[in-house]
This record gives structure tokens, sequence and C-alpha cells, in this order.
């Protein structure tokens, strides 16, 4: 092996991928609130009385599940371009792993709600609750509970999948940043060796704070 | 004042469970509905507070339809309580506020009215020192007596106990049955379904036998239970004495 290591070009780049990894972070927050939000709306389609909704919510959430992430985001991308709907790279990408977040959180928010038992509905409508307050004050905070970690996990998935955007064109998250350091020095196992470290402690990040968090909120 | 059933028919899709009941509990009286298991008689009470919809017939509480159109349930719900054999706490609030939660959030209390009253309720089927526990720390016996204060705390008329003891180790039955002694003694109204043909015979002021969707026999404990005319009665009872 006669590579020489030069980790100093890369460690002069980390401020740059410092600010690529806020960006990172920032789409992996959005696509994780709008994917909870579809999530929910697919949950309720899923189990809906009008066809239309249920055909619509099961081929999301089947071709969200079945397909790999990098063709949601392409599609997105170039899909969408071919038939004159122009994203940028960061609006494509966004949507591509919204696409994917919503359709693993619909099932999870679909398990989630039947592992809650229906009596517990029962004992919040006799107490005179509407169906609506029962819902919310009865079976949502128990639902949220069983829905913690999987919803832990995918948070942790978006933001790897993020780095999925450099195929796309996204230059200003972190690998993107990293990317674009690579291709000005070919120091290729330096640059990416620290983003895999910066990744690394992101997803970290995201765990341990939702270990404390789950510790803070659920007492029982 | 009072619960009035009348001729309800009440099916699961072909089968029908409840077949033409008729009788009326009035204000302070305590019935108690004995009778085998699938005898129509836990359909029969979530049938009273409209958990459950019927077919025929009519349920009228303090005159008001429980099954008419244009009938408030949530409201009409207030003056029903109702204690389940599965206890139903809910789990993520501690006891206190398993019983705070109606009264603030249906009959909108403020914080300190509801958590008055929640106390008071907790004190009184003598849950007191458990009020910051969670649900998961209590027994099978405090999580139902839990529940009955749950449902009391919203000041109902009436109150429905469902098989409350059936699902309890037989060491924690004294302690609901003690509770509910306590709420019959102080005049509440209340329509207990149950296998404790004792406790039955002793706070009751009418029995029914349910048999087969049917009462077959009504009337006090002293004839229902210690003189029972109808066969079916006569086995059942045999059955569980």
């Amino acid at each position: 092996m006669n590579y020489t290591f030069h980790w100093l070009p890369a460690f002069r780049a980390l401020p740059d991928m410092l600010w690529g990894a806020l960006v990172t972070l920032e789409i992996a927050v959005l696509s994780m609130v709008l994917g909870v939000f579809f999530a929910v709306l697919l949950a309720v389609g899923a189990s809906s009385k009008y066809r239309v909704f249920r055909a619509a919510a099961v081929s999301w959430v089947e071709l969200a599940r079945n397909t790999p992430a990098l063709f949601q985001i392409y599609m997105a991308y170039f899909g969408l371009g071919s038939l004159g709907i122009h994203l940028d790279s960061f609006v494509a990408l966004l949507a591509g792993i919204t696409f994917n977040n919503a359709g693993y959180l619909a099932e999870t928010f679909r398990g989630g709600l039947r592992a809650v038992p229906q009596t517990q509905l029962r004992a919040a409508r006799s107490l005179g609750m509407g169906q609506i307050q029962a819902f919310r004050l009865v079976m949502m905070p128990q639902m949220f509970r069983i829905v913690f970690y999987p919803l832990t996990n995918q948070m942790v998935w978006a933001i790897l999948m993020t780095s999925l955007g450099v195929i796309v064109g996204l230059n200003d998250d972190l690998t993107g940043v990293t990317q674009e350091y690579n291709v000005r020095s070919f120091r290729t196992f330096e640059y990416f060796a620290l983003a895999a470290v910066i990744y690394y402690l992101l997803a970290k990040f995201v765990t341990v704070s939702a270990r404390l968090m789950a510790w803070r909120l659920f007492r029982y | 004042m009072s619960i009035e059933i009348q001729d309800v028919h009440k099916a699961f899709g072909s089968l029908e469970v409840v077949k033409g009941v008729t009788m009326t509990v009035e204000k302070g009286e305590v019935v108690s509905i004995i009778g085998g298991s699938g005898s129509g008689k836990s359909t029969l009470l979530m049938c009273i507070n409209g958990l459950e919809p019927i077919n025929s017939g009519r349920i009228l509480v303090d005159g008001t339809d429980v099954h008419g159109r244009g009938t408030d349930l949530n409201k009409l719900r207030r003056k029903i309580g109702i204690v389940f054999q599965q206890w139903n706490a809910f789990p993520h609030l501690t006891v206190l506020e398993n019983v705070m939660l109606a009264p603030r959030k249906v009959l909108g209390k403020s914080k300190a009215e509801a958590e008055a009253i929640a106390v008071e309720k907790l004190a009184r089927v003598g849950l007191s020192e458990k009020i910051a526990v969670y649900p998961s720390k209590l027994s099978g016996g405090q999580q139902q007596r839990m529940a009955i204060a749950r449902a009391l705390a919203m000041s109902p008329d009436y109150m429905l106990f469902d098989e409350v003891t059936s699902a309890l180790d037989p060491q924690l039955v004294g302690e609901v049955l003690d509770t509910m002694r306590l709420l019959s003694s102080e005049g509440m109204t209340m329509i207990v379904v149950t296998h404790e043909i004792a406790f039955a015979r002793e706070v009751s002021n009418r029995v029914a036998f349910f048999h087969k969707g049917r009462i077959h026999e009504i009337g006090p404990p002293a004839q229902v239970i210690g003189n029972p005319r109808e066969p079916e009665t006569i086995d059942f009872l045999k059955s569980v004495l």
C-alpha cells in the first residue's frame, strides 16, 4: 500500500462540512414533519370507506416500502422533470424522502393504533367524551409511546437517506459538500471518512436524545 | 327518575343475545342481574348507556330515549357511570389524573376543582395513598376501585357494574365489593351484573335472573335467590352456589 493519508485538507474542509450537516439535518427534520403529516392521512385513508382513498393510500405505502429510496428521489427530480414539472434538487430530495417516510410511518401508525385496546376507547366514551376527545386524550398518547421508537429509527434513516441528494445535484448538504471537495482533490478516503464520522454523530445524537426524551415522557 | 327498559332486542349479526327484555329500575334502587355467561346481561348494560345500539325496543333514562335520534349520548353518559370487567385504567395517566380527566375535559371544571373531586372520590374507595402512582403499579382490585372512583367523579345518578370482580384474584374481590356496599348504603342507584350471588342477595332490592336473553325471574333476593320458582333459576343457582 503506497497511499499516503493527508488528513489536513479534510480538516480544513470541516467548517464547510458542518454547515452541510446543518442542511442535512434541516432536510431530515422537514421530511419527518411532512412524513408524519402524510402518514396520518395514509393511515386514515387506508381504512376509509371510499375505495379511491384506500387504493391511493395502499399504493403509496406499497411503493414507498418496496422500491429503492434512490428511485423515489430520482423520480421526484428527473421523472417529474420529464413530465415538465421541474423541482430543484433540495425540493426533489425532500419530496423523495418524505414519500418514503410517509410510507413507512403509515404502517407504524396503523400498527400503533391497533395496539391500543378498543376497550380504552369504550371507557373514555363511557365517561362522556366525544369520539375526537377520546382519541386525543386517551388513544393518541398511548399510541405515541408505541410509535416513538420506530419514529426515531425513521429519523435516523431520513438523515442517512439525505446523502442520496448527491444524485440529483444537491451540493450543499453534508454529502454534497464532501463530494465537492473530493472532486477537487481526490482525497476520497479522508473526506468521506470524516463525513461518515459526522453522519454517525448525527445519528447517535438522535437516538440518545430520543432515549432521554422517552425517559422524561413515558413515566408509566 | 328511572331507567326504563322496554322490550329491548339486541343482536350481533344473526345472533340475538337480548330477546325482549322489559324492566324498570327506580332511582335509589339496587338491581342485580345474575345468569350464566352468554345470557345477554352484559350486553344489556352496554345498551343502557348507548355503547351498543339496539335492534328494537326502547331504553329511557329519566325519560330520555338513549337510542333516539338527536339524543346527545355524550351528555347522557355523564349521569350514567359504568365500571367494566376489564377495569380499563388509562395507563398513561396517574391514578389522580385518571379520575380528574373527565371532570376537566367533559365537565369543564378547573384543575383545582377536578383535583378536589378526584381526591375525595379516591379517598372514598380507599386509594388516598396511591394518587401519585401509575395504574401499572396497582393490583387488579386497586385498579378496579380506581375505575369506580373515576366513574363517581362525574357525579352520576346511576352506576352500572359489569361483572367488576370476575377478572380479579379471589383475595381481591372483597375490597371491590366493600366499595360497592358503601355506594349502595349511600343510596346510589345501581345495576349490578354479577356472579357474586351472596353479594347480590345482600345489597340488592331486586334480583333479575337472565337466561338466554330473557328475564326468567325478577323480584326481591329472598324470593329469586332464596326461593326460586323457575327450574332454570334453580339449576343456575345450584351450579354457582
